[in-house]
């Protein structure tokens, strides 16, 4: 599998390190609620077998913050781009 | 019909005339007490043991595929209890034991071959890790010892016993672990289960669930029409977070891929199961010769029942690093299978959370060697509406609460376990 850093360009997944999940927010610890939150930002999954954003880190590279759009099924990329531009945009 | 030797011996000279399929393929009825969603090892032994210890009969098993066609064919057929933490030892060697007597039991020829396990040791940090497990499964009533370099050597006089990073210093040796043959254990299960009159409901995939005013599951849509039941069980490995999802729920649980390889066979050389303490590496050999090893997760998330290339270079560097013999020998074949990777690698068997729900997942790459007690206690949770006492620390709130059973210290980052 390759993925296409924007930095780089195409590299050998094995360049990057794995996180998982981008689209979880880290929760505001001073709400009420925080405990609760907390254990479902660390914990639990959406774990689609479709469609699925996450983050690589390019360690092996530039050593930036990837959020890839990929496929868990068939592991085709429909995007790559660093996540701060990612995050800016949403 | 039951097997013995009397039979065998009848239906070789009668040309097998009497003998049946050995379970019904079963329609599925309107309504059941239980239904068992997944029709692989742990689905049928949770059948098998509803039926014999909690005198159930009202039981289905549905399952989309045909039985044993998930995890239950991909894995590499060793089961062991060579666990640390108190909340997985004893269910680990309750498991063994069922092991033990599983063919008597079942009266099926699930081929459990006791041959031992040794977790090799390469730095004295490691092996003072090892008699600190070693003495936690004593104390849990499990077999363990301590071997030194000689008698490793003994065991093993091909490994690469002085090689310059990692030497071999000795091993941790639970003599009772083995292989099993994983077909059969599914077959047995099956057949014990149909003769106590489960119905297995073959390609019959759940398509959603059945819901109540109240969000409690009352049954289940399946691509053969819904079935009703009282209680519905999920016993999913690999789609556990794909049937979460049609009742909206969100399980700690992240999907990944684990490979497994077989040689081409050669004559009796491994004696048993081995695993490399300093990479992640295990091997062992079936009775038909072939040698059957894995290693690491491929390291991100997937639904993909297939490997990719960079593991299987890093497994096998592993080998040969262990094992250079290895090397001369061709690899026969390379499959993957879909691993339910829980947020602390350690199993979920318990009540809901929803309403007539019960839970059975989170099996990570280790739900082949569960499987007689994983039914054994996901059975008792269905049938008493309460956690077994060796399956009470599989809690599913167990992350809300803190009390994670994370044996091997990563955290809640499933790629890294």
């Amino acid at each position: 599998m390759q993925i296409t850093c924007p930095y780089c360009g195409a590299r050998d997944a094995q360049e990057f390190a794995y996180l998982g999940d981008a689209t979880l927010k880290r929760p505001d610890p001073d709400l009420d609620s925080a405990q609760d939150a907390f254990h479902d930002y660390v914990y639990l999954r959406e774990n689609p077998a479709g469609a699925h954003e996450e983050l690589w880190y390019h360690s092996a590279g530039c050593r930036r913050w990837v959020r890839v759009a990929r496929h868990m099924a068939t592991h085709k990329i429909t995007s790559a781009q660093f996540s701060c531009d990612a995050e800016a945009a949403l | 019909m039951r097997y013995s030797l009397f039979n065998v011996i009848v239906n070789g000279l009668t040309g097998n005339r009497f003998t049946g399929p050995a379970w019904r393929d079963a329609s599925p009825k309107p309504e059941y007490d239980v239904i068992i969603v997944g029709g692989g090892g742990h689905g049928l032994a949770t059948a098998y043991y509803l039926a014999k210890e909690h005198g159930l009969r009202n039981i289905a098993v549905i399952e989309k595929g045909w039985i044993g066609s998930g995890n239950a064919g991909r894995n590499t057929t060793i089961f062991r209890s060579n666990y640390l933490l108190p909340g997985n030892e004893p269910f680990y060697e309750w498991s063994m034991k069922l092991w033990e007597g599983l063919e008597q039991e079942l009266n099926y020829n699930v081929m459990v071959s006791q041959r031992g396990i040794v977790n090799l040791i390469h730095s004295d940090a490691q092996r003072d890790a090892y008699v600190r497990r070693g003495n936690a499964m004593r104390l849990a009533g499990a077999d363990s010892r301590l071997l030194d370099r000689a008698q490793v050597r003994a065991m093993l006089p091909w490994l690469d016993f002085d090689n310059a990073r990692f030497p071999i210093k000795g091993g941790l040796l639970q003599a009772r672990a083995g292989t099993a043959r994983h077909d059969a254990v599914v077959w047995g299960y099956a057949r014990g289960a149909d003769q106590l009159g489960v119905d297995i409901v073959q390609n019959c995939e759940v398509t959603g669930f059945l819901r109540d005013a109240s969000g409690a599951v009352t049954g289940v849509e399946t691509a053969r029409g819904p079935i009703k039941a009282k209680k519905v069980a999920l016993s999913v490995a690999g789609s556990s977070s794909r049937l979460a999802k049609l009742l909206d729920l969100r399980l700690p649980i992240e999907s990944l891929v684990l490979q497994a390889f077989v040689s081409e066979a050669v004559k009796p050389l491994v004696p048993g199961v081995f695993t490399f303490g300093a990479g992640h590496f295990y091997i062992s050999q079936s009775d038909k010769g072939g040698l059957v090893f894995g290693g690491d997760l491929d390291g991100y998330n997937s639904y993909a029942q297939r490997g990719n290339l960079p593991v299987i270079e890093d497994v096998m560097e592993g080998g040969m690093a262990l094992m250079p013999l290895l090397g001369r020998l061709r690899l026969l074949r390379q499959w993957a299978g879909l691993c339910d990777m829980s947020m602390d690698g350690s199993p979920i068997i318990d009540i809901g959370p929803l309403p007539n729900l019960y839970l059975n997942a989170g099996w990570s790459y280790g739900g082949f060697k569960a499987t007689p007690a994983a039914g054994w206690c996901f059975a008792h949770t269905i049938a008493r509406d309460e956690a077994h006492p060796l399956s009470a620390a599989y809690r599913l709130d167990r992350f809300r609460t803190g009390h994670v059973i994370d044996e091997k210290g990563v955290g809640a980052q499933p790629n890294l376990h």
